[in-house]
């Protein structure tokens, strides 16, 4: 297990280099100037391009390219553009917001779908399959940001129950931190809800049909015991795999989320970097989504053995 | 029941007991009150006046860096920092002296050495900078306060250009900040102003926070825009970035935040309805659309294709697609100038009032040897202003049957793109929208759009003589009477030769709480005078 958790460790080091040759390349040929925005509306040619010079975007494609990756080879992902700030601080300053988000979402999403999805299939064709069956088309069919300002008009506005946006650090305490959490998970969570569900429920109803199944009933195992003991470790290794994919769902997803609630996370980092054309923390976030993504991978394969112990690395 | 019932009796339970009963922080109402929570127009991505000439970054840096003049709400610079200055008979040797007790946020003395450096980067990146560098003969400290410059040419605008409200503003930084090159940034914020930047709470994209400067020593004045006493009613201002509207709006509803800078006209009614915030105009100066065409390339570079333009256009199309039916936010514009200044006029805007005529466009276009040439708009999405002004153009060229190529993009792009001189069909362009804040418009001392000067000239390169001349002719004005002429002779000349096309003169609002008072209309936010109960 442990040469396999290396191997696969160092398998990312090929994966992480052909990323960041697509994303310097992608960037490359895309258009847009960061010199322009710099230089404001009112510059005239001739300033944009002494900017451009003095940031050295002038310099030809392996230059650049070079440079970049002989810094990133030494721990440094460079300094913003704009805000002359290491990319490193920035993503520093943007990743508990971020994390938090996604972990309050991944935690709310996983106990409230799970049992969803356990249920329609205990009690498939009745009303209560329907609605979470209809949850989950709402779910997948209204957008984040919809969801997010009815959130925030109901409970926020209205009521008066919760803070419309912002986010307070842990350090600050758990209530204000938790509290600017709960409607920007819910809003983020409802896709991913509908999607755990969805696959709970379908592979619940698969398992549900197996002889062990009804070993188990004969040998006068109790309901919750056959769902959640039998049935539901049975299922788990689909349910994981699709809790696996979210996870790229979330990052998408918190772009949006992130904007909606004036989240200062690493999704609206990256949106602004894109606009300005921040080349450096475009490079440097994306390199660490890719790397997130990979090591989210790594842990849903090892989970795989905790849930079916045929499974050997 | 309120939050803080529910958060007492539900979830705050819950939370606490999982948290072991963690305490939150709480703020004092006596230190809720003395923060001023802003929400900017845009991110403060950089913090370099000079460098970065960008509005949002002169609003910040208005607070934390103070001018030598300061430009009043009647458009008239005003001593700020300066203490007197005096001008030799001949008009070319200027001598100034610093108010005495100026302090830098470092603690250190404002000297004058310290001045003439920061003259000397202003200068390359100013166009009236540039004019003041092409006469200048000598700058230098005399003492500790004073400052003289010999010019070679008298120059009567020289406390205009000192205290301007456009960008970039004349901030003065310590010598060995103002050293760096102008086209690099600087990396140390050490103030003059009566704020204090706390870069250590900075997170660019989310929050910049300004502390009041103890060391600050206000003028015994009045307040009015960059002049006057600049006295500071707050201990910190908290600059919050929220990129959507609806959630700024929401947040000054519920009073998460104290001052919106720039609400969208959609919101207004529903803020209107709200009795504990007060909606205004923001900047009376307001702003002017604008229709830049390429006067280098086909179809634009022909002078009847651009009349054509002007003949056709509706300002009322392009300002209700803008501002909404909200009467009192937009004004037709037959002029270049910033409607309710002194420098207005109208003279040669006939060709933008009254009923628009397709037809006679429609012929002139022909005459103007139109023959059917893509003409490649390039449009930002992500720019509400130019967006909606894009939306109406390619609806008004396709009426006039011209060939729209609508390239739809972001301002990002479309900043790389209008700078490329190649034909159209090469990577070039032939028209893009933009805006010019009034306040830059309200002579042609900074005012780069109206400039004609061919490859020197702003983006799309007219090429203008008797623009020009006129130009030269109001710099040189001795007095205002030869200034109006100038003005005058400029506007027609300009319309005459369709420098741009101007769409329309327009406002925006600012929306605040109503515990908040001292809020000037004025083209920037300006944080002195302004009290939070």
């Amino acid at each position: 297990m442990f040469a396999y958790v290396v191997r696969r460790i160092l398998a990312t080091i090929p994966v992480m280099a052909v990323v960041a040759l697509f994303v310097f390349s992608l960037l490359y040929v895309a258009p847009g100037d960061p010199a322009a925005v710099i230089a404001g509306d009112q510059a005239t040619p001739d300033d944009v391009e002494r900017i451009r010079q003095s940031l050295g975007l002038d310099r030809p494609y392996l230059v650049r390219f070079g440079a970049w990756v002989f810094d990133i080879m030494r721990g440094d992902l460079g300094v913003s553009i704009f805000t002359n700030l290491p990319v490193v601080t920035m993503i520093q300053q943007r990743i508990e917001p971020t994390l938090s988000l996604m972990v309050v979402t991944l935690i709310l999403a996983v106990s409230i779908a799970v049992p969803m999805g356990v249920v329609a299939a205990w009690k498939v064709g009745t009303w209560m399959d329907r609605a979470v069956m209809g949850f989950a088309v709402l779910g997948f069919s209204v957008p984040v940001f919809v969801v997010g300002y009815l959130l925030a008009y109901v409970f926020a506005l209205e009521l008066d129950w919760l803070p419309v946006q912002g986010y307070t650090p842990f350090s600050q305490g758990f209530v204000p931190w938790f509290e600017n959490l709960i409607l920007p998970a819910i809003a983020l969570g409802s896709v991913y809800i509908a999607l755990i569900a969805r696959i709970t429920r379908a592979t619940m109803l698969e398992v549900l049909q197996q002889d062990y199944i009804r070993t188990a009933r004969a040998k006068g195992a109790g309901q919750p015991s056959i769902l959640f003991l039998h049935a539901l470790k049975n299922a788990a290794v689909p349910i994981v795999t699709v809790i696996g994919i979210g996870i790229a769902l979330l990052i998408g997803g918190a772009v949006v989320t992130e904007s909606v609630f004036a989240i200062p996370g690493l999704g609206r980092l990256t949106v602004d970097a894109i606009l300005r054309r921040d080349y450096p923390v475009i490079q440097g976030v994306v390199l660490l989504f890719s790397f997130v993504y990979v090591l989210v991978n790594l842990v849903i394969d090892l989970l795989y053995t905790l849930f079916d112990p045929r499974i050997r690395y | 029941m309120d939050r803080r019932t529910f958060l007492n009796t539900g979830v705050g339970v819950a939370a606490l007991g999982a948290a072991g009963g963690m305490p939150a922080p709480a703020l004092s109402q006596g230190a809720a009150a003395r923060t001023l929570r802003f929400v900017p127009q845009a991110n403060l991505a950089n913090f370099d006046p000079i460098w970065g000439t960008q509005y949002v970054v002169r609003n910040a840096s208005a607070m934390v860096w103070d001018t030598l003049y300061g430009v009043d709400d009647k458009l008239e610079p005003k001593p700020q920092m300066v203490e007197s200055d005096e001008v030799s008979s001949d008009g070319l040797t200027w001598t100034f002296k610093l108010r005495p007790q100026l302090r830098f946020h470092d603690g250190t003395p404002v000297l004058a050495k310290d001045v003439v450096a920061s003259i000397t980067r202003w200068m390359p990146r100013d166009p009236m900078g540039q004019m003041i560098r092409a006469i200048l003969a000598e700058m230098t400290a005399v003492d500790d306060r004073t400052w003289k410059m010999v010019l070679r040419r008298p120059y009567s605008k020289m406390r205009f250009a000192f205290g301007k409200t456009n960008t970039p503003i004349l901030f003065i930084m310590p010598e060995r900040i103002a050293r760096t090159d102008p086209f690099q940034q600087i990396s140390e914020y050490v103030g003059s102003g009566p704020m204090r930047f706390v870069r250590d709470e900075w997170v660019p994209g989310a929050k910049s926070v300004f502390q009041k400067f103890d060391g600050y020593v206000p003028r015994n004045e009045q307040p009015s825009w960059l002049a006057g006493g600049k006295r500071i009613n707050v201990d910190r201002v908290e600059w919050v970035v929220m990129p959507d509207p609806a959630t700024a709006a929401a947040a000054l509803q519920n009073g998460e935040v104290d001052w919106w800078e720039n609400p969208i006209s959609d919101l207004i009614p529903v803020m209107r309805r709200n009795r504990n915030i007060r909606v205004d105009i923001a900047d009376p100066l307001g702003n002017i659309g604008s229709f830049r065409m390429n006067h280098l390339h086909a179809p634009f570079n022909s002078l009847k294709i651009r009349q054509a333009i002007l003949m056709a256009m509706s300002q009322e199309d392009y300002m209700r697609a803008l501002v909404g039916n909200d009467d009192a936010l937009w004004k037709p514009l037959p002029g270049f100038f910033t409607p309710g200044t002194p420098s207005y006029t109208e003279a040669g805007g006939d060709i933008l009032k009254g009923p628009r005529n397709i037809d006679a466009a429609k012929r002139l276009l022909a005459e103007g040897g139109y023959s059917g040439q893509p003409v490649i708009c390039i449009v930002a999405q992500d720019q509400p202003i130019t967006k909606t002004q894009g939306d109406v153009t390619a609806d008004l060229l396709k009426r006039l049957g011209m060939n729209v190529d609508f390239v739809a993009t972001d301002w990002g792009t479309v900043g790389q793109r209008r700078a490329m001189k190649n034909p159209p069909g090469q990577g070039g362009w032939s028209m893009f929208h933009t805006w010019h804040a009034g306040a830059d418009c309200v002579n042609p001392a900074s005012y780069n759009a109206i400039r004609a000067n061919g490859d020197g000239a702003w983006f799309g390169w007219p090429n203008v003589p008797s623009v020009e001349q006129a130009v030269t002719e109001w710099f040189d004005a001795p007095d205002a009477a030869a200034e109006r002429v100038a003005m005058d002779k400029l506007n027609r000349e300009a319309i005459s030769n369709v420098v741009y096309a101007p769409t329309g003169f327009f406002l925006g609002y600012t929306a605040w709480r109503s515990n908040v008072s001292g809020i000037q209309k004025g083209p920037l936010p300006f944080f002195w005078g302004v009290t939070k109960a």
